[in-house]
This record gives structure tokens, C-alpha cells and sequence, in this order.
């Protein structure tokens, strides 16, 4: 496998855990409501994942824990932001930067003794004729299945909020959920399945980490990615396909940090390390202009207000 | 200027305390949950608080980073500018005190150790400038630049003091750390046979002048000002660009003070993983202290206590020490989540909840 | 793009199972259309509805027949939208019953409402501004296909708006439409819902005079087509030229009920104000000084990039009131922005006092003693998580005496918010009260405190009365007056063309970004403003 081609299997690997969350967070924030808590839930996914695996042997088990998982913290954000109207912003960052990995910590010891603990990996699905593609054949029909997830349930959610009366409810009551309510629309349902949505896709990205490709956990090892996906989010102006090209972008630059420190380059892995996050400073810096967000987002909404 | 009306002072702290509760009983149902008995555990906890005197030095030795950072954070947050790069303030500023502290070694005390204090001081607040300025002249989310800012400060540090890195200690092998710095600038121990040391005066020091940069003023009143009504501020003359930027610097300045006096109170040396998430629970710490100089202190003792105490329970019973943190996370989520509650907003719930009983039972 | 049979038999399957929902029928049993002309058509029985704080209906009765126009009658804040809100199923009244079409019915959200006919055009457009017409409609309508039609909603909003004459195009976006387009859209959303009832809240307030003119005529075609129309208002003039019946509120009680030919606009102030209301104001003559403020050739930029204002020029003397007419969103905003200095001035100078201020900051230009009343008062004006006498410092807090090398003086402070407090009457406290704690007029009080207490020379004042009850926009005129008799030069931007002919010594119309006219007020009548706002004339 040459350079090009490897990099871009890389690429699409290291790029679903992004693109998971993000997708996820998409419809969340499209409905009004900011998830902050995707680091959380992602770190809480991957646990979910190897707890399930490890306990059944099973990875499917895995997977399945880690839906309920996702949908339950979805569920708890939905309440204490729509019901309760609580501030968005406080509960997501506590949940991302000190529950979710409190938590999982706390678990793992209770659980294993100890952390960086090691669990099973998905096998590859290759799909036959298709990957023999050149260049792209291996990085499209040479992954796991949450790959092909995330990968291929992109034009269906880009669909989704384009074309259909569901998505366009959900456009409808992220900018302007008085005038939604006004039309008929349940604003709370909408954010509250939205918002969960946001949790299960948030939580099987952390586990696309976990039993995709890394397969040794400890309670770091999300290391900023839910952050960065909420991040995504923006520079992929709210959009399931632009989401998708960042994620891969995203995940090139992981896949190529890599390779750059096996090849020993001379620069110094930390800062290899912190390509990522200097690049989402960047680029938030570059799009800072034109923003887009949906109007509510962020801003609790109550029927009765007068 | 008066005090705020002291009916909202109580409530605040009754639903504070009510928050400690909730969080307490959730926290038993996840002790319950890996199979450990909650009261016991709890029993443990208090022991380790209240237990000795040392081990009430050591609350207040943790209190000390968590309450400089907590006023950090309380400084931004006034002013509406949401830091959570609280963490990488602390090892940015703890990174400029030690750096000054080193290369300056011969220097006397005197002069050292104002020296390091400003580093620390710089360190933490020039960071935090960095996404300041973004927000205040291009609009950049803050939060999304300031958590990314904490990787990018840890990861640099720990390029600096690991084994080929320009600040490691050469006689420490392995291990990743700077240089000791000089006994004479380090911070005294208060008590003997403690790690208490005189950063605690540093620390109520800045207790109080936070409060008269708050409240006595003018710098503190725009910053407040533009907290709570950036538009009016703007048209009544206001520079609100200016009244962000300060904010930020400010509060990261704080936090590197958490950082600098954490090198020379306790470690002495900038050593991986000094901070044991400081800067993300001295955003929880300000939270709860809802961004006053006093509530922070009150929340910054509780949560040092609560980890002090977590680590003999840890030790005792088995109970990993992490929980502590979770119910931290526990406490504030309850403690906020009810904020902006009013009995009027539960009445749908409440009545939608009625309505299901009535159907199960007609 | 319709479903196969037997898949959509499959989806009301689950639909019903799992949602325990079951579909409406194709055809609505709308129970108003089956009335008969003149018979009531809605009823409201002893409607009460509690706020904290605030009665806003008690033990109302109303009612209205088919085919009429129906005008509820009241100053801000009698209850006439909540009344209204109750009737669309956004609020649940207290106590009461609600009769549609001679039923009883309880509504519990909008759905409920529009499922039975009715249809409400709010006054703040509910529409989403970054989505088309035929979206905005589309949302309205309980469509059970998975996928947007666009081309049959498309064909629904051509044949309303031939049916009723409302002239719009489908694919537009809300917010490249003009606020007349706006509420139009806002119709026909109603409409396609199968509105039979209308209820219209303060629909002539964001309109021309020649925009009216086209509602009016809008509506009588509907009620001649057997639809029935509520149109909620506090104006006595367009009460009386447009409908059947009114029905007065005043503080959430129910005044009267009278036929609008039996009435004339002095019997109908005095329902609504329980008092005899002057219609005059007394000015006293004009007594002119120097040039205070001098906008010379001025451009600038709106929001989206566009002009907002084009070569605007004009002054404003010591001790007059220059009155800037025109319809919201013609650049009077942007004007005020520019002068305060709030916004760029592309091209062109702003001088204040002889001198030259333009793209100055906003605190050097209040150093001019530059005051303004904001438009929102209370979110621009005033910051109420602050005290009293915190928000009375707002623009001087930095200088001599209230604060001396970056440190407050609180004992200054204390003392000239206690002057201010007695001398301009605000209700409160003390001075260190929360801010929020205030009635409505007291925070406007509080505001005209601070701005006028400084003897400023210039006073900026937008919308001064917007929102406020007959008592408060009593106080506010005659203050507007009393400084203008101090030798004040005030730039009074307003929407209400009585108060603004009424204060005004000139008028300056804005359409466009241009000034249109600028004329002394004597000279000009109320048609040729009216027809200056809409750019059809030039003075």
C-alpha cells in the first residue's frame, strides 16, 4: 500500500470518532440546543464500549451498551437544558471536563484495578470489487463497520435537514422556536430527540476510538477530541457534508502527525501532537467573519413566556 | 458599597447546600453501584477531612491553587467571557515563574522572587490574552479556543521538562521535571510537619483584592457592566473590547499564580502533572461561589476538602479517589441546574406529571 | 414525492402504535365554517388569566359574529394579546370557557387552535427569516409526507394570493422582504392552515399610511368571502374607519361593547383611559439658537454590507425638536448609530458643537454632552442586575467626582443618585436597590434621570414612547418639551407620526437611507409625509 493510499485509510479511520460526534452535534445545535458535553460522552461511549466487550466478549455488546449509554446522557442533557432551562454552556463544560472523565476513571479502577486497560478491535469489513478502487478504494470499503457508519449515514442526514419535513421542523425551531411553537411545532420534543440523537452519536464516536482502531483505554484517551468536534461543527457551517470534509481533514492531519513521528522528522512529538488544536485555533480565527449558527442556539426557550 | 441583600445570600447558600446533598446521594448510588458501601465510604471521607490537623493543613494546601484559580475564573466569567482555559493557565504561568526562577538563579531573593511572581503572574495571563483578544476583536468562541489552548500549554510544557527537552532536570533520569529552584525563593511552610506553606497568604491576599477590583473600581465596574449588559455598555461610552481583554488577562493571570505558587509551595520544581485538573475545578469552584470573592473561597475550601478527604477514603476503602471529582461535577450541575428555575417553569411538568397519575389510577 | 400504498398504510400503522397518535382525517370538520353570517363564532365566557404579579384578564367576556370585523380596543398592557394568546392556545386561562363554532373547547397549544379555524398574525412576525415563503408556509401546514413538495405548496400560496390580493413571491427569503411583504406571508401562513378567524395584533404599526390603506381593503375582501377578522389595536383612528364592533379593555376588564357607527374617538379615549384625554399638546414658540448638530453628506453601511444611509444631511438648532419620520428600517437606526458613534460613517462628517465628531468613540462623543434614549430602553438604556445608582453613572462613572484615579467614590455616587431620585420622582427604595426591582415607568424615569440631568446639548431620542402606557408617554412628551424650552437640540426619531407632528418643530422623512424631505412642520401635511415615507414625493 503506497503512501497516498495508506494516509487516506488513516484518514477515514482516525476521522470517524470526529465525524460521529460532530454529525451528532450538528442536528443538536440545528434544534437550538449547545452540547458541550460531547468530550464527556465520548469518553463515557468508549467506556460503555469496553466495558460491554470485555464483559460479554462480545463487541457488538459493546456497541449496543454504549447506544443506551449515549441515549441516557442525551436524555439528562435534554432535561436539565430544555425542561430545566438550565445554563447549556456550565452543564456541558462540567460534564465534558469533569464528570466524563472522573467517571470513567473512578470505573475503570473499580472495574479493572487499574487503567489503560486493553480490549478487542472491530474487524475490518472489505467490501469485494469496490476496493480495488485505486487511491480510494481501501479508505472507503476497507473499514470497520462504525466507519462505514459514519461515512455513509452522512448523505442520509445531509438529506434529512435538506429535503424533508422533519429536518425542516428542526431548522425551524433552531432559529426561531417562538414562531415554531406558534406554527404547531412541539419545540420540546424536537430539541429533546435531537439532543439525544447528539448523545448516541457523541458516545459511539468515543467508542469508534475505542474498539476501532486504539484498543487500550485509559481516561484521557479522548484527549480534546469532543472538543474539537463541537469545533468541526462550525467550520463545517452546520452542515452534514461539510462536517464531513472537515472531519477528514481533521483526521488526515492525525494520520499524518503520526507518520511524520515514526519517520522521525526532528520536530518534537509534543508539537506534532498539537497540530490539531492549533489548527481548529486557526481556522476558527480564519471563518470568524461569516458565521451562520442557528439563532437560538444556546438560548433557552419556554412557552409561556411573556 | 453595601452589601447585597442578605435574603439572597441565604438562598443561595440554602440551595448550595442542597446541591452538596444531592450530589452526596448520587455519588452513594455510583459507590452502591461498584459494589462498595456508601456509608462507610462516606465515613472514610470525613475522617480524612477532619480527622487530624494534618490533615487539615492538607485541605488548605489544596485549597490554595483552587482558589487563586477560582478567582481567575470568577474574574472572566463577571465579565461573561466563558475561560475554560483555566488548566493551561496554570502550567503557562507556573512554566513562567519557574523559567524566570531558573535562569535568574543567582539573583537575591528579594529581587527573584517579585520576579517569579510576575512570571507566574504573565505566564497564566498572557495565555489567556490570546483567546481574550480573538474573542474581543474577531469574535472567536472563547471556549472553543481556550480548551484547545490547555493541550496545546501541557503538551509544550511537557516537551520542555521531559528527557531531551530544554528544561529537564538532567539529574533526574526518567523522570519529567525542571531543575529544583533555589531554596531561597521557595514559599515557607507555615506549620511544621505540614505542606502548609505561605502561599495561603498569597492566596487570601488575593482574596481581598479581587473583591476591591470588583467593587471599588472602575475597571471592575466596566467589567461587570459589560458581563451583564454588553449593549447598554457600548452605547454608555464603554470600551468593551478593552473591558474583555483585561478580563481575560486578569483571570489567566490568577491561574498562572495558582500555577507559579503550586511550584514553589509544594513541588518545587515544574514537574508532569502537577495539576490535578486545578484549572477545570476552578471553574466548577468559581460556579458554585457564584463569582464573588467569598462564595469562591467557601467552594474552594469545600472542594480541596472533599479531595483530601477522598484520598484517605481512597485508601481505606478501596474507593477510587476519582469519585471525589465526579461529585464535584455532581454538586455544580444540581447546584446550577435549579438556578433559573422558577416555580411557574416546573408547573407543565408538574401538571403533566399529575396528569399521568390521574390516568394510571381513573 | 408521494409513498406507495401500501408502504403509507404501513407508516399510519406505526404511527399509530408507537406514537399513539392517530392521523386527522383528509377533510376538517371546521366548525366556524358551518355558521351562518351575524352569528357568533367564538365566544369567550369569564376568560381570566394570572402572571406573577399581574392580573392581565379578569372575568372577560367576549365575542365575535361571522363575517365581521371585530376591533379589540386598549393601551399597551389592558390585555388585549394576552386575551388573544389565550384564544390561539398559547396561554391557558385560569378560569373561563372558550365556545367555538357554539362548542365548548379547551385549547392546549396552537395546533388545537388552528385545527379549528383560527389563525393569528402576531405583532412580531413569528417567521423564520432565513427560510423562503413557501417554507415558512410549508412548516404551517400538517404535512404527512416525508419529503418537501416545494411546487404544490408553491401553487397554494398563488391561489390565496390571487383570492385575497396578498402579492408575494414563494421563493424569496423572509428576510430580503419588506415588513409589508412580511405580514402578508404572515396571512396567507394563516390562511393556508384553513383560517376562518383572524385575529391581527397591531398590524398597522409597522406599515405606511398607503400600506394600510391596502390591508383595509384586504380585509373587507375576506369578510365579504364569510371570514371573520379580530384586529387588535390601541389606534383610534383606523378603529373607527375599519370595523363592525369594538370591544374596549382597559387593566383586563372588558369597558364596553359598542357598535363602531354608534361611537365617535372621544368617547372611545375616554373607554380606554377612564379619563378625558387631551389630543393637543401645548409647545411654546420657537426659540432658535446656534447649530448644536450638523450631519453633513453622510453614508453608511447596514449590518449585511448594504447602504443604510445615502448623503444624509441636516442640523439641529439649540431649542428645537427635529422629527425624523419614516417607517422602521429606513435608516433611522444606523443614522442614530452613526451620530452616537456607535457606527462607521463611510463617507461624510458628524459635527457636534462646531466640532468635528465623526467616527469618533462613543465615550468621547458623550463628552460633547451627547445624550440618548435608546429605543430599548431598558436593554440599552439600563443594566438591571445593576443598582440604582450604579445604572444613574453609567456614562460618567470614570470621571470627576465619582471616581479619582480608577477608584469609585462611593459617597459622590450615593449623593447624586439620592438628588436624581427626588428630583425626577423615581420610586424606589433606596439608591442601592436592584435595578430590576422597578415598575416599568420608574425604569423609564430612571432613564430620562440619568440622560437628562447632565443639561446635555444634544438629546437623541428613539422611540421615546414605544411600548409605554398614555400616562408615561405624557410624562416623556412634556420632558422632551421642557428641555427643548432649556435650549436642547433634540433628534427625535419616532414611528408614531401623531407624537412626532405633534413635538416636532421640523420634520425630516427618511426613505431609503435618504432624507426625502426636510421641512418645517407647519409647512408640511400628514398625506405628503405619508407619501414622502414612501419615497413617492420629495419636499
Amino acid at each position: 500500500m503506497d503512501f497516498l493510499t495508506g494516509l487516506l485509510v488513516s484518514a477515514f479511520q482516525l476521522a470517524t470518532p470526529y465525524l460521529l460526534a460532530a454529525q451528532g452535534e450538528v442536528y443538536a445545535e440545528r434544534s437550538g440546543v449547545m452540547n458541550l458535553g460531547v468530550e464527556g460522552m465520548m469518553v463515557m461511549g468508549a467506556f460503555a464500549a469496553l466495558f460491554g466487550t470485555l464483559a460479554t466478549g462480545n463487541l457488538g455488546v459493546g456497541i449496543l451498551l454504549t447506544f443506551i449509554v449515549g441515549a441516557f446522557l442525551g436524555l439528562v442533557m435534554a432535561f436539565l437544558s430544555v425542561t430545566l432551562r438550565s445554563n447549556q454552556v456550565i452543564i456541558g463544560i462540567t460534564l465534558s471536563s469533569m464528570i466524563g472523565w472522573s467517571l470513567v476513571a473512578y470505573l475503570l479502577r473499580m472495574a479493572y484495578g487499574g487503567s489503560n486497560i486493553k480490549c478487542p478491535t472491530l474487524q475490518n469489513i472489505c467490501i469485494p470489487i469496490l476496493r480495488q478502487i485505486p487511491v480510494l478504494g481501501p479508505a472507503l470499503f476497507e473499514q470497520n463497520i462504525l466507519t462505514y457508519l459514519a461515512v455513509f449515514s452522512t448523505p442520509i442526514l445531509a438529506l434529512v435537514l435538506s429535503r424533508t419535513t422533519i429536518g425542516l421542523k428542526i431548522k425551524a425551531t433552531g432559529e426561531n422556536p417562538r414562531a415554531s411553537e406558534t406554527m404547531g411545532l412541539n419545540v420540546y420534543l424536537i430539541r429533546y430527540l435531537c439532543v439525544i440523537f447528539g448523545g448516541i452519536m457523541a458516545a459511539l464516536g468515543g467508542a469508534a476510538l475505542m474498539i476501532g482502531y486504539v484498543g487500550v483505554f485509559h481516561e484521557n484517551v479522548i484527549a480534546g477530541r469532543g472538543w474539537i468536534a463541537i469545533t468541526l461543527v462550525i467550520l463545517g457551517r452546520w452542515s452534514p457534508v461539510g462536517v464531513l470534509g472537515v472531519s477528514l481533514l481533521f483526521g488526515s492531519i492525525e494520520a499524518l502527525q503520526w507518520r511524520l513521528q515514526v519517520l522521525g522528522v526532528g520536530i518534537p512529538y509534543e508539537f506534532l501532537l498539537m497540530l490539531p488544536y492549533l489548527l481548529a485555533i486557526v481556522i476558527l480565527v480564519i471563518i470568524a467573519r461569516k458565521a451562520g449558527a442557528p439563532a437560538s442556539l444556546g438560548l433557552p426557550y419556554t412557552r409561556e413566556e411573556k | 458599597m453595601k452589601f447585597t441583600i442578605p435574603e439572597e445570600a441565604l438562598k443561595t447558600i440554602q440551595t448550595r447546600a442542597l446541591a452538596v446533598l444531592i450530589g452526596f446521594a448520587l455519588g452513594a448510588i455510583l459507590i452502591l453501584a461498584t459494589g462498595n458501601n456508601p456509608i462507610t465510604a462516606y465515613v472514610s471521607l470525613f475522617n480524612g477531612i477532619f480527622g487530624s490537623v494534618y490533615s487539615i493543613t492538607e485541605t488548605l494546601v489544596k485549597t490554595i491553587p483552587l482558589l487563586l484559580a477560582g478567582l481567575g475564573m470568577a474574574i472572566a466569567f463577571r465579565c461573561k467571557v466563558i475561560n475554560i482555559g483555566g488548566e493551561g493557565q496554570i502550567y503557562m504561568g507556573a512554566l513562567g515563574a519557574t523559567f524566570l526562577a531558573l535562569t535568574f538563579g543567582g539573583a537575591p531573593a528579594i529581587v527573584l522572587f517579585p520576579l517569579s511572581l510576575v512570571g507566574g503572574f504573565l505566564g497564566g495571563g498572557v495565555w489567556a490574552a490570546i483567546p481574550g483578544i480573538l474573542k474581543a476583536k474577531i469574535k472567536v468562541n472563547e471556549i472553543l479556543t481556550s480548551m484547545m489552548m490547555n493541550f496545546v500549554a501541557i503538551l509544550f510544557v511537557s516537551y520542555l521538562i521531559t528527557g531531551s527537552g530544554p528544561m529537564h532536570d538532567p539529574l533526574s533520569l526518567g523522570w519529567a521535571t525542571s531543575p529544583p529552584i533555589s531554596s531561597s525563593i521557595r514559599l515557607p511552610i507555615l506549620l511544621p510537619r505540614s505542606r502548609l506553606h505561605a502561599g495561603l497568604f498569597i492566596a487570601i491576599l488575593s482574596v481581598f483584592i479581587v473583591y476591591a477590583l470588583l467593587e471599588k473600581t472602575t475597571l471592575g465596574y466596566e467589567i461587570k457592566a459589560v458581563g451583564t449588559n454588553p449593549e447598554a455598555a457600548r452605547v454608555s461610552g464603554i470600551n468593551v473590547t478593552r473591558a474583555v481583554i483585561i478580563s481575560m488577562l486578569l483571570s489567566g493571570g490568577f491561574a498562572g499564580l495558582a500555577g507559579m505558587v503550586e511550584v514553589f509551595g509544594v513541588q518545587y520544581r515544574l514537574v508532569g502533572g502537577f495539576s490535578v485538573n486545578y484549572g477545570y475545578t476552578a471553574i466548577m469552584v468559581a460556579l458554585l461561589g457564584k463569582l464573588n470573592p467569598l462564595g469562591t473561597t467557601l467552594s474552594a475550601l469545600l472542594f480541596g476538602a472533599l479531595i483530601v478527604g477522598a484520598d484517605t477514603m481512597a485508601r481505606q476503602t478501596g474507593v477510587a479517589i476519582f469519585i471525589a471529582y465526579t461529585l464535584q461535577g455532581l454538586i455544580v450541575i444540581t447546584a446550577v441546574a435549579f438556578e433559573h428555575l422558577k416555580r411557574q417553569d416546573l408547573a407543565p411538568l408538574i401538571s403533566w406529571i399529575k396528569k399521568k397519575r390521574g390516568n394510571k389510577s381513573g | 414525492m408521494k409513498i406507495p400504498q401500501t408502504v403509507d398504510k404501513l407508516r399510519k400503522k406505526i404511527t399509530k402504535t408507537v406514537f399513539r397518535k392517530e392521523e386527522k382525517p383528509e377533510q376538517d370538520l371546521n366548525p366556524i365554517k358551518k355558521m351562518e353570517l351575524g352569528s357568533p363564532v367564538i365566544k369567550m365566557e369569564q376568560i381570566t388569566k394570572r402572571f406573577p404579579g399581574v392580573l392581565a384578564n379578569d372575568h372577560i367576556d367576549f365575542e365575535v359574529r361571522k363575517g365581521e370585523i371585530h376591533a379589540l380596543l386598549g393601551e399597551n398592557g389592558a390585555g388585549k394579546t394576552t386575551l388573544m394568546n389565550v384564544l390561539y392556545g398559547l396561554y391557558q386561562p385560569d378560569e373561563g370557557n372558550i365556545f367555538i363554532g357554539g362548542e365548548r373547547v379547551e385549547l392546549k397549544s396552537p395546533l388545537d387552535a388552528i385545527k379549528l379555524g383560527i389563525g393569528m398574525v402576531h405583532q412580531h412576525f413569528m417567521l423564520i427569516s432565513v427560510f423562503t415563503v413557501a417554507e415558512n408556509v410549508a412548516l404551517g401546514l400538517k404535512l404527512s409526507e416525508i419529503f418537501l413538495n416545494v411546487d404544490r405548496i408553491k401553487e397554494e400560496i398563488d391561489e390565496l394570493s390571487s383570492r385575497y390580493g396578498l402579492k408575494v413571491d414563494p421563493r424569496t427569503k423572509i428576510w430580503q422582504l419588506s415588513v409589508g411583504e412580511q405580514q402578508r406571508v404572515e396571512i396567507i401562513k394563516a390562511l393556508s392552515q384553513g383560517a376562518d378567524l383572524l385575529i391581527l395584533d397591531e398590524p398597522t404599526s409597522v406599515l405606511t399610511p398607503q400600506e394600510v390603506k391596502e390591508l383595509f381593503t384586504t380585509l373587507r375582501s375576506m369578510t365579504d368571502q364569510g371570514l371573520s377578522i379580530i384586529f387588535i389595536t390601541h389606534k383610534l383612528d383606523e378603529v373607527l374607519s375599519i370595523s363592525d364592533r369594538i370591544t374596549v379593555l382597559r387593566n383586563g376588564k372588558v369597558v364596553s361593547v359598542v357598535e363602531t357607527s354608534k361611537t365617535n374617538k372621544k368617547e372611545l379615549a375616554r373607554m380606554m383611559v377612564g379619563r378625558t384625554v387631551l389630543f393637543e399638546l401645548s409647545k411654546p414658540p420657537l426659540n432658535k439658537g446656534n447649530v448644536i448638530l450638523k450631519v453633513d453628506d453622510l453614508w453608511a453601511l447596514s449590518d449585511k454590507g448594504l447602504n443604510a444611509l445615502r448623503s444624509v444631511s441636516f442640523d439641529v438648532c439649540e431649542g428645537e425638536i427635529l422629527g425624523i419620520a419614516g417607517v422602521a428600517g429606513n435608516g433611522q437606526s444606523e443614522l442614530i448609530e452613526v451620530i452616537t458613534g456607535l457606527r462607521k460613517a463611510t463617507r461624510g462628517k458628524v459635527f457636534i458643537n462646531g466640532r468635528d465628531m465623526t467616527n469618533h468613540s462613543p465615550k468621547e462623543i458623550i463628552e460633547q454632552k451627547v445624550t440618548y434614549i435608546p429605543e430599548d430602553r431598558v436593554t440599552e438604556g439600563l443594566i438591571l442586575d445593576f443598582t440604582v445608582a450604579d445604572n444613574l453613572i453609567l456614562k460618567n462613572f470614570s470621571s470627576h467626582p465619582f471616581s479619582n484615579r480608577g477608584l469609585l467614590n462611593d459617597k459622590e455616587v450615593k449623593r447624586f443618585a439620592d438628588e436624581l431620585i427626588s428630583e425626577f420622582d423615581v420610586k424606589t427604595p433606596s439608591a442601592y436597590t436592584p435595578t430590576k426591582n422597578l415598575s416599568g415607568g420608574n425604569l423609564q424615569k430612571l432613564l430620562l434621570a440619568r440622560e437628562l440631568s447632565q443639561t446635555p446639548h444634544l438629546l437623541i431620542a428613539a422611540q421615546p414612547t414605544k411600548g409605554l402606557d398614555v400616562g408615561a408617554s405624557e410624562y416623556i412628551r412634556k420632558k422632551l418639551i421642557e428641555q427643548r424650552g432649556k435650549g436642547t437640540a433634540i433628534l427625535l426619531v419616532s414611528e408614531d407620526l401623531d407624537e412626532l407632528l405633534a413635538l416636532s418643530d421640523r420634520v425630516a422623512v427618511m426613505y431609503e437611507g435618504e432624507v426625502t424631505g426636510l421641512i418645517e412642520r407647519k409647512k408640511v401635511s400628514i398625506e405628503e409625509i405619508g407619501l414622502m415615507m414612501t419615497g413617492a414625493k420629495k419636499m
